[in-house]
């Protein structure tokens, strides 16, 4: 039951991008079809998951036995940068055909802030390792749901005639907006 | 370019929100009240400042194949510093603003300033640059804050202007989309008509 209530409180209730404000780059910038919204979708999954296990494991072993929790901040940020780095180059060497899908995503997840974001959040909620599993994959669906709604939406947006004002960002900005207000229809689910 | 240029891009020409679109989850996620903006901003300006004096002074020392974790640690360092002193002295603002602190790492404008002003600019420059960013994103923050503030609440820095209530919709998290892409189109409308 606990589980059930992070998923869908990860996935629907606290949004990551539509409610957290995390991850928003990555959001505006690459969402423009769906398929590379699926690919974007896959390698966040990856190493989000990846991440938060390494980090909380640092947490656990190393930050706290040692008390310089206060170095969360820079050992984080370093082991993300290190970790995309390491996943690019086994991806290479294991599974091309899964390293060409996702490969020109993975440079840009280091300053994905929903990576560092999650991370530091499990800390913050005090979850046990395999709480920790289930709300990093749980977020990073959530992150993939809403890319892809959004992307749906802006393939279709590219055929309306909007004022001059509005053309590009404005309008992605509004279509967002009400997105996000779709997704306050679950709050009070979880 | 001169000093004045410098410091003066990041307000309107080059400005980090409104213009190159940098930095877009703390402009979303804090900027419910105007005073939460405001923090957020002058922590930013705090992290870009520092790190840009640093990173224009040890440039020359760093090999080019690792500046960007180089770049990546001093920023944190400076992250960290503010997180503690805010966690001290404004314990509050530091409460409303939470996870978006830390987050400044991640800030695509630091680090993009790093990348491609600092590294190729002397002290002197590098520091208004940072600074003007960092004061042009303040402002942005500060002025989406404010518009979020008034018609969600109808106060402004926490007074009251009306006696009643707002659009609720504004100090929740669509209002923020809302009101930042409307204030993105009209700036654009301004521009072009101007």
């Amino acid at each position: 039951m606990e589980y059930i209530i992070i998923v869908f409180g990860a996935i629907f209730v606290n949004n990551i991008v539509l409610n957290q404000f995390l991850g928003i780059c990555p959001f505006l910038g690459v969402s423009s079809k769906v398929s590379t919204g699926l690919g974007m979708t896959g390698a966040v999954t990856f190493v989000m998951t990846i991440a938060t296990i390494v980090t909380y494991l640092i947490q656990q072993y190393v930050l706290v036995p040692l008390e310089i929790t206060y170095l969360q901040t820079i050992t984080y940020i370093l082991i993300i940068a290190a970790l995309v780095q390491m996943v690019e180059i086994i991806l290479k060497k294991v599974s091309p055909s899964l390293y060409q899908a996702l490969g020109v995503f993975l440079p840009l997840i280091t300053t994905n802030c929903a990576i560092l974001g999650v991370a530091i959040l499990v800390i913050q909620n005090e979850f046990n390792l395999i709480e920790s599993v289930v709300f990093a994959i749980s977020n990073a669906l959530g992150f993939g749901l809403a890319l892809v709604i959004f992307s749906g939406l802006r393939e279709h947006m590219d055929l309306i005639d909007l004022p001059k004002g509005m053309k590009g960002v404005p309008a992605s900005l509004v279509i967002a907006g009400l997105l996000s207000m779709a997704f306050m229809g679950f709050a009070g689910l979880v | 370019m001169n000093n004045m240029q410098n410091f003066s891009k990041g307000f309107f020409k080059e400005n980090a929100v409104f213009v190159q679109l940098l930095g877009m989850c703390p402009t979303l996620g804090v900027t419910s009240t105007a005073i939460n903006g405001l923090g957020m901003g002058l922590a930013t300006t705090f992290v870009l400042l520092m790190s840009n004096i640093v990173i224009s002074l040890v440039k020359g020392f760093i090999p080019d194949k690792v500046r960007i974790p180089a770049f990546i640690v001093i920023i944190a360092s400076f992250v960290t510093v503010v997180d503690l002193v805010m966690a001290g002295y404004l314990p509050a603002l530091h409460e409303q603003l939470g996870l978006f602190i830390p987050l400044i790492v991640v800030n695509c404008i630091v680090l993009g300033r790093a990348e491609a002003f600092a590294s190729k600019n002397g002290v002197i420059a590098s520091a208004l640059d940072g600074l003007g960013m960092g004061l042009g994103f303040a402002m942005a923050l500060f002025m989406l804050g404010s518009v979020r503030e008034i018609l969600g609440n109808l106060s402004i820095l926490g007074i009251k202007l009306v006696d009643a209530d707002g659009i609720l919709l504004f100090i929740l998290p669509p209002g923020a989309f809302l009101a930042l892409g409307f204030l993105i189109a009209f700036i654009n409308h301004v521009k072009k008509t101007a």
